[in-house]
């Protein structure tokens, strides 16, 4: 008769196991499961989330540059956040709110990407930027070629316009900078 | 000599939260005979292998039961790695191992509360719920989910278990491990439930061979056969696995065997924390299993032992997809050990055999 005794007195001294939900809540582990976000500035809209994603709930929007979701078809197992080649899917650890009906979320994502897409452009079209900066005309390929952020890689091209000659440096140059 | 009636039982019941649907054909108090019927819960996830790719079904695997969600996705890893030749690095499998042993752990500690539920041991049912708790929260700090965890992939796991994390492991198991005796110690020596159980719904070991038993069932009806038993995967590095059966073969020995292979987990996640390698915990798989390929599988679920079996057909969708859950070789041995009884242990003999007829309809 006594033998949960020692464990149910000590559990009269001891902390609550349950919390006083909805005034409190358990504090949420880092990994968890909660719900999927999107970095809408790394996304190029490859679509791969869409086509890996086991229930479709993704869809993907070219034409209107928006990444769709249908949270409540979700079902969290984070396979989109694996297959996204620029890793801009992450799982967040906070679960989605509840609804009183279906919705679907709508990410814009940013114009200024169309950017990003032009060099994977270029490499499908086999103008990679080394040759493109070594072409005999350089208004043409530079175009193709350098179009990649040219703030972010300004040392890169600095370096690379040193080994030019004067001439074509500066077109190459001017043609940057008008961009 | 008195008149045949026949008592339906489920498929909504107090003491079973799994929908099977029991005919009992009942004479006086005693029955003369059970028909199972299942079929209430069937969702045709084997048919979904032809619309989804080897990759997706992962996450439809696990979804065949909530309580043996990572075996399930653990199994059909297994057997589409087995398809395609892949060799998944070492601490991918200790990895899994942990975990699988950590989701027997809590489907035993589970099906405990809900037998001391069943007997009106409330606080003891509590009890067993705030153990299991503590489980589900390593789950949730290492996977990611509660009861869905999808960290198995083709190939290995998703996420790695760090060493702080996993002497966490080793700590919150040792506690539970502390308080889970006490636990068995208070309801197995209670006199009212060795009184009600020992004796009851008794099949012999030739029965359940004959009758193809698995699993803590089996095993406590005295057949030595555990599929960890034969080393697959991290469980042949273990230095000892010593498979836990009784001789008494009724409701009492599947409770006790039950009670046992808990602390087993605990010993064997202890054993393999301290012994997991460094290294990767995937690796990548590219292609699709061959035309006409085969593979089979076979894991121990906490109900036993579950057979998975698959088919090629060239593409990234399998041909076929077949699991052959615990339950469904049980169902056989529960109507056998329900002839004969009082209607008053129909009760205990269900729950003693812990059937899962979410797996077993899938």
């Amino acid at each position: 008769m006594f033998k949960l005794g020692k464990m149910t007195f000590g559990s009269l001294f001891k902390k609550p196991e349950t919390v006083k939900y909805p005034f409190e809540t358990k504090p949420q582990p880092q990994g968890l499961k909660g719900h999927i976000v999107l970095d809408a500035d790394n996304c190029i809209l490859c679509g791969m989330c869409e086509k890996s994603c086991p229930t479709d709930c993704i869809t993907v929007n070219k034409d209107n540059r928006t990444w769709n979701i249908i949270p409540f078809q979700c079902i969290q197992c984070g396979y989109c956040t694996q297959v996204c080649p620029k890793k801009c899917l992450a799982m967040d650890p906070n679960y989605w709110a509840a609804s009183v009906s279906k919705s679907t979320n709508s990410v814009p994502v940013p114009d200024q990407k169309k950017d990003d897409q032009k060099p994977a452009k270029a490499a499908q079209n086999n103008e990679p930027v080394a040759n493109a900066e070594k072409a005999p005309e350089p208004a043409k390929p530079v175009s193709d070629a350098d179009v990649k952020e040219p703030v972010a890689i300004d040392g890169e091209l600095e370096a690379k316009l040193a080994i030019m000659d004067a001439d074509k440096a500066e077109r190459v140059r001017k043609a940057l900078l008008s961009r | 000599m008195g008149q045949k009636t026949i008592i339906p039982f489920g498929p909504q019941h107090p003491v079973l939260p799994e929908p099977i649907h029991l005919d009992l054909v009942v004479e006086d108090e005693v029955v003369l005979e059970a028909v199972p019927q299942i079929g209430f819960i069937h969702r045709g996830l084997e048919r979904l292998v032809r619309t989804k790719d080897y990759n997706q079904f992962i996450y439809v695997a696990e979804r065949i039961c909530g309580i043996c969600a990572f075996g399930h996705s653990m199994g059909y890893a297994e057997t589409i790695e087995k398809l395609m030749g892949v060799e998944i690095p070492k601490r991918a499998e200790y990895l899994r191992v942990i975990w699988h042993e950590l989701s027997r752990i809590h489907s035993h500690i589970l099906w405990l509360g809900l037998a001391a539920d069943a007997f009106g041991h409330e606080a003891l049912f509590m009890h067993c719920w705030r153990l299991r708790e503590r489980v589900l929260d390593l789950f949730e700090k290492t996977t990611g989910g509660r009861v869905i965890f999808s960290v198995v992939k083709v190939g290995g796991v998703n996420r790695d278990i760090d060493r702080g994390t996993l002497d966490e492991f080793v700590r919150v198991l040792e506690g539970i491990k502390d308080e889970y005796n006490q636990i068995c110690n208070a309801f197995l020596k209670d006199p009212s439930v060795y009184n009600r159980t020992a004796g009851v719904g008794v099949i012999p070991t030739e029965d359940a061979l004959g009758l193809s038993m698995v699993g803590p069932f089996a095993r406590a009806s005295n057949v030595n056969y555990d599929v960890r038993m034969l080393g697959n995967g991290a469980y042949g590095d273990l230095s000892d696995f010593k498979l836990i059966t009784s001789e008494n073969c009724d409701c009492y020995a599947r409770m006790e065997v039950r009670a046992a292979e808990v602390v087993q987990s605990i010993e064997i996640i202890e054993e393999l924390a301290a012994k997991i390698p460094d290294g990767d915990i995937a690796v990548p798989v590219k292609g699709a299993p061959a035309d006409g390929a085969e593979a089979c599988n076979s894991l121990e679920q906490p109900r036993g032992e579950c057979y998975y079996f698959a088919k090629g057909n060239g593409t990234k969708n399998l041909e076929r997809m077949r699991m052959r859950t615990p339950t469904s070789q049980n169902l056989a041995g529960m109507a056998v050990a329900l002839k004969g009884c009082d209607i008053a242990d129909v009760n205990m003999i269900v729950l003693t055999i812990d059937p899962c007829i979410s797996c077993t309809e899938r």
